[in-house]
């Protein structure tokens, strides 16, 4: 052993030199432990043959299932798909998408026909989806207040800097603040299954328990949680809405539980999207509790889209698309759907993952007989040559 | 305190008047310290407690990447410009500097601690520990005496008694010195001469001989005598030399002893030892009378002065009696061939520049396997003219190499920073079969000159051997700048004496050997250590671990740096080029500080491709670093196309997986904070793969420290997404509930999965083919380490060289030192010869200035005695 030769020969040059005092100076010898002498226990693996080829096969046997798995999973998923936008003038949106023709005393509705030709069975989900509009950009994304939409009654009054210039409107704080709040998806969806003897009944919708639990019971909170008899319309006095809103938050839903920074509409739009185009939950459809029928039957249904009309009377001289009745996205070339959705263990429908385990899986089992045609052709010449002095 | 003082002096602006005398009264301390002069204590600590914030900071910011994330951080701190928080850079800024700072003081302190140490330093009684000299004396058979006798008075060495009972010995060659100081250990102490006596302890008792003649060495005798005349009036003629010459001249009666000395002599030799035959003849006075008298008349003869001794001597050195024969170990230190043959397989090229003069050196050429006696030439340049040098190295390079270019090919390039540095650099020549060279420091003086110096470089790297003599510490230095500037190579100096200091200070790696010859050396080196040999442990093992480890630290830090930055890049394209970031605030604050900090440093303190015995086993492991490969340009350039396939993968797999896609719930997944906790998730699963695909040793610290920072990450994580932190802190942990509701996702497991798999197969894949189509020596090292057993430590069996010369006795003797013992000369002042420090050779032979207090006796000299 090498350190044990040295060892045999420490005494060799190393000088103990002894001070005028006697004192003897601590030797500079490093102390001969396995971790200072660097020979601490370890394993050492190589890439050999006998572990890399099968762990190639595996990887591609384990692969190829679970992509078939996710694949059918996926494929089970019912989705239903429907553009609202009104770009085309044959659209029935097309009306309400132009600002001129409108007229701020009617509402203004459009009705979009379609037609499941497979029934959706247990809760169906109902989301809008936006495209092209970037609520990942990073000045959108920074311009919130936590704090304010956490219930503090600070932040309330004093909405921080971020939300600039979203952030004070007359002199009166904005609530909520910032230009994610400002900018709040305010288009109504509505449902009808035409029944097959003619009638036109409207589906229930539920708006409740569309958030993220965490969303609705931590991180949202409005001012004032705790107290009893809590009066929101007094708490945001002193207040202004945002800009674009039609209703100040504390209008928002009836319900107490739904009402002010806790309507799950609004914690749903606060959760920014990662990428352009995304979608967001916006109500579900609960199945029947008899549950021998499917929750949407094969046939006709009609989507509803109806723009809100209530607007506050002063308004309009100031922003040009509080004059659009709807949700307005032609500007920036952006699009409107509405999707209704089934869900299975893997989420929604996402061919993506089942391709990519299926394809990825393949290549490895390929890669694998490369390997090992490589292996069998030249490996074992090599690593037995010997090493040249 | 004198620094503040004068610091303050300055700043009063008081003007500072040349000093032109100081009053100081000798041993009055308190009438000198009035004065104020400086002291002269060492100091050479930087920093004191007042200074050592300010000075330190800015000496930390004058490197270039502190400085560059100072700016970084003043440039987060305008939120127009920045995309982050000011924590970002902040918090590992800060950790940085406080690290380094606490090293600094640590230093310091520990500077301080040796200047204490060094200030003592002063105290005459300061010598080496080691005073057990072995004190045995033999009794016994007169012949045993007169071999000590013999040793004790046959030769030229000065002894200097400065006190009583402490000896120096001046000996012209270390072999002497090792003699006579053999000698007084056996209890013939050498105690002093003049030209006509020598003076002798024989076991106590002082005896003093009249010294007749020293029959002095030449080359062509290869031998000296001395005839003395004993108190009692006895003649005696004593030789020694080498034993094929005492042989020759031996009484016919010596027969057995001669077959058995001669027994002993191959042994020896065999062992590498130098050897000596020793004789005596009684004389009778008659013959005496009329031999000096002759004598005499030869010295004084103008012509053929030099024959005629030689005859006189080859009729009186004849029918001797075989007294024995002695054995010198070499002064080399342990292992020096051994490590030299080991350097050489690595293919480090070996200078030899030593003080020494050509015979030493040469010898310890031989002797230490540089030079070989299968080497077609050895070329020795020792002309005293630039022409002389120029004609030489010229005609050694046309022999080495007929078709050699007049002018040598000189590559110009840039290197360095921004290609700023201008390069120039002389290309090798390819020789047929080995050459050495052997240049003193006359010729080395004219070959330095700027018209020559590449003609020597040339010449020299086409021999496999370069040994520079009498070479000034100036010249050491010089030749390591030219080979620096000319060759673009990494130097390494070696050297344990004060003319070192300078060559070790040129070359890019110092190493001070710790020995006999003082600190200097050690003080200024990078490295130091008591042995020549540990150079092979400081090259072959830890310099190439320490090249590894670095080359692998690089490579994987850049590669996950660029990747980190990469995934942005993509990123840009889906965000309206805001400049958002993919990642959490934190996790960019904490990547590089906590999540991938301890792995890569555990692999910069352990990786290991192959131990130790193994490093030693194959030399040639050692050469990859001498050309760059493990860190390059090109080494570069593939990581960053690694990093550029790695952050593709970790940016479209999740994109592509969460596009459009909910919970299982329904709810949102796509959200931000999801995807950037399911990117930030795979980019540090995928780093810590890669960097176990890398470490090459793992050692139970290595996995710690993997799977440690993995679930830190995990851990950290979770916290800083829970409500307290959120509650405490809201608008600093704004992901709260993030890692709840997405990390109990089974499509967000399989995507980490998939990026994961996807970004290592390909590195396995490319890495194992590589394998197995072009494995390189470290690889088929790593597959014999698997399948074979540790090879045995370096065999500590004296394999030296099978010399065809018995005695070296000839190469490490000059004529004439005879004539100066018996001439009145040397009782003048001789001014005090310093040894010159030899470039392998560290420990230092006894011939130097130097008490005799370190035990000799069981190691060096081997008597063999008749029986």
């Amino acid at each position: 052993m090498m350190a044990s030769s040295y060892n045999a020969k420490d005494e060799d040059g190393h000088i103990t030199v002894t001070g005028p005092g006697g004192g003897t100076l601590r030797s500079k010898k490093p102390e001969n432990t396995a971790f200072k002498q660097q020979r601490l226990p370890a394993w050492q693996p190589i890439l050999t043959a006998g572990t890399v080829l099968p762990a190639f096969f595996i990887i591609g046997l384990i692969f190829i299932p679970i992509g078939i798995g996710l694949y059918v999973t996926s494929n089970n998923i019912k989705e239903f798909e429907v553009d609202y936008t009104g770009v085309d003038m044959s659209s029935p949106c097309f009306n309400c998408s132009q600002n001129f023709s409108w007229n701020s005393t009617t509402p203004c509705t459009c009705t979009i026909p379609f037609f499941l030709e497979q029934p959706y069975e247990s809760n169906v989900f109902m989301y809008y989806g936006l495209s092209n509009f970037y609520q990942n950009h990073r000045r959108y994304v920074k311009s919130r207040d936590d704090s304010q939409l956490n219930g503090d009654m600070t932040s309330l009054k004093e909405p921080s800097k971020e939300c600039e210039p979203y952030a004070y409107h007359d002199n009166k704080p904005i609530a909520p603040c910032g230009a994610i709040a400002n900018s709040m998806f305010n288009d109504t969806l509505e449902l009808f299954y035409n029944d097959p003897n003619g009638t036109k009944v409207q589906i229930p919708l539920t708006n409740i328990g569309i958030a993220w639990w965490t969303d609705k019971h931590v991180k949202f909170k409005n001012p004032g949680a705790g107290e009893a008899n809590q009066n929101l319309t007094a708490v945001f006095q002193g207040t202004t809405k945002p800009l674009n809103w039609r209703r100040p938050v504390y209008e928002l839903d009836a319900a107490a539980n739904n009402d002010g920074f806790i309507n799950e509409d609004f914690i749903v739009w606060m959760r920014t999207a990662a990428l352009p185009t995304f979608r967001k939950l916006y109500r579900i459809i609960k199945s029947p509790s008899n549950g021998m029928m499917p929750t949407m039957p094969r046939g006709n249904y009609t989507l509803e889209v109806v723009y809100i009309t209530t607007m506050s009377k002063n308004l309009g001289q100031n922003l040009f698309n509080q004059l659009n009745p709807d949700y307005p996205v032609r500007s920036f070339e952006g699009r409107k759907r509405m999707i209704l959705s089934t869900i299975s263990w893997m989420g929604g429908k996402n061919p993506f993952l089942g391709i990519a385990y299926i394809t990825v899986g393949s290549v490895c089992f390929f890669l694998g007989v490369v390997l090992l045609i490589i292996h069998h052709k030249c490996g074992n010449r090599n690593n037995s040559a010997d090493i040249s002095n | 305190m004198g620094l503040v003082a004068s610091f303050f002096g300055q700043l009063c602006g008081k003007e500072k008047k040349p000093e032109e005398e100081r009053h100081l009264r000798a041993n009055d301390r308190s009438f000198n310290l009035t004065y104020r002069y400086a002291n002269n204590a060492i100091k050479t600590s930087k920093y004191n407690i007042l200074t050592f914030l300010p000075r330190n900071l800015f000496e930390q910011f004058q490197r270039l990447a502190n400085a560059y994330f100072l700016f970084l951080m003043i440039l987060q701190v305008i939120p127009q410009v920045s995309s982050l928080s000011w924590f970002t850079t902040a918090v590992p800024l800060m950790f940085v500097l406080s690290i380094t700072a606490v090293k600094d003081a640590n230093d310091d302190i520990k500077t301080e601690k040796v200047d204490f140490s060094w200030n003592q330093l002063a105290d005459p009684k300061f010598v080496f520990h080691d005073h057990s000299l072995l004190e045995t004396v033999k009794q016994g058979n007169p012949d045993a005496q007169a071999f000590f006798r013999l040793l004790a008075l046959c030769h030229t060495v000065m002894p200097d008694e400065k006190k009583e009972g402490e000896l120096y010995y001046q000996a012209q060659s270390p072999d002497e010195g090792a003699l006579v100081t053999a000698a007084r250990n056996f209890g013939f102490v050498f105690r002093s001469r003049t030209p006509e006596s020598i003076t002798v302890i024989e076991m106590g008792k002082q005896v003093i001989y009249e010294l007749l003649a020293v029959l002095d060495f030449n080359n062509v005798r290869k031998r000296m005598s001395v005839i003395v005349r004993s108190p009692e009036g006895k003649l005696t003629l004593f030789c020694k030399g080498a034993d094929t010459i005492i042989f020759e001249r031996l009484h016919p009666s010596c027969k057995k002893l001669v077959e058995v000395t001669n027994k002993h002599l191959s042994e020896y030799a065999g062992e590498g030892l130098r050897t000596l035959a020793l004789a005596y003849k009684d004389l009778d006075e008659s013959f005496m009378d009329e031999w000096k008298q002759r004598h005499h008349e030869a010295s004084t003869a103008l012509v053929e002065r030099e024959e005629k001794l030689d005859e006189l001597y080859e009729e009186i050195e004849k029918d001797l009696l075989l007294l024995g024969a002695t054995a010198v170990e070499d002064k080399l230190q342990d292992g020096v061939p051994q490590t030299i043959e080991q350097l050489a397989k690595a293919d480090i090229k070996i200078w030899v520049l030593t003080g020494d003069k050509q015979e030493t050196a040469e010898n310890i050429g031989y002797s230490c396997n540089m030079l070989r006696e299968e080497m077609k030439e050895i070329f020795i340049v020792a002309a005293n003219t630039a022409e002389g040098v120029k004609e030489e190295l010229e005609n050694a390079r046309r022999k080495m190499s007929s078709s050699s270019a007049d002018k040598p090919s000189v590559i110009k390039a840039r290197a360095g920073l921004f290609w700023l540095q201008k390069t120039e650099t002389v290309q090798d020549e390819k020789v047929d079969g080995e050459y050495g060279l052997v240049i003193n420091g006359h010729s080395l003086a004219f070959a330095l000159e700027k018209d020559l110096q590449l003609e020597l470089l040339r010449t020299a790297c086409m021999c496999q051997t370069v040994i520079c003599c009498r070479v000034t510490p100036l010249q050491k230095a010089q030749v390591v700048q030219l080979v620096k500037k000319y060759k673009q190579a990494v130097t390494l100096a070696i050297g344990d004496g004060a003319n070192d200091v300078s060559m070790i200070k040129a070359a890019h790696i110092g190493v001070g050997i710790s020995g006999q010859e003082g600190m200097q050396a050690v003080l200024s080196s990078d490295f130091s250590f008591a042995q020549f040999r540990y150079l092979q442990r400081l090259l072959l093992v830890h310099g190439r671990w320490s090249y590894l480890r670095m080359c692998k630290f690089l490579q994987y830090f850049f590669y996950k740096n660029f990747t980190f930055t990469f995934v942005h890049f993509w990123y840009a394209f889906f965000c309206g080029f805001s400049a958002q970031t993919v990642y959490d605030e934190w996790f960019i604050t904490l990547y590089n500080l906590m999540y991938t900090a301890l792995p890569v440093l555990g692999l910069s303190i352990f990786d290991q491709d192959v131990n130790d015995r193994w490093s030693f086993q194959y030399p040639q492991l050692y050469t990859p670093g001498q050309l760059n490969q493990y860190f390059s340009k090109k080494a570069f350039v593939r990581c960053m196309m690694k990093s550029c396939y790695s952050s593709l993968i970790l940016f479209f797999i999740p994109w592509a997986a969460m596009h459009d896609t909910v919970r299982d719930d329904g709810k949102d997944i796509a959200d931000y904070q999801s995807f950037a906790l399911l990117a930030q998730t795979c980019l540090l699963i995928v780093m810590s793969i890669q960097l176990s695909l890398d470490t090459h040793y793992w050692t139970a610290v290595n996995q710690f420290f993997v799977w440690g920072s993995l679930a830190g990450y995990f851990a950290i994580t979770f916290t800083m997404y829970s409500n307290g932190m959120f509650l405490i802190f809201t608008s600093a942990f704004p992901f709260i509930g993030t890692a709840r509701n997405s990390l109990n996702q089974p499509n967000v497991w399989l995507t980490i999965f998939l990026t994961s798999l996807l970004c290592i197969l390909p590195v396995v894949a490319f890495r194992f083919i590589l394998i197995q189509l072009r494995p390189t020596i470290n690889d088929k090292v790593r597959h014999k380490m698997r399948n074979e057993a540790l090879p045995a430590t370096t065999k500590h069996v004296h394999v030296r060289r099978i010399s065809t010369r018995r005695s070296g006795y000839a190469f490490s003797h000059s004529q004439g030192y005879g004539d100066l013992v018996t001439s009145r000369k040397f009782l003048l002042k001789i001014p005090v010869r310093t040894r010159p420090a030899l470039f392998t050779e560290t420990d230092s032979p006894l011939a130097q200035n130097q008490p005799q207090h370190y035990r000799t006796i069981t190691e060096e000299p081997e008597g063999s005695q008749s029986p």
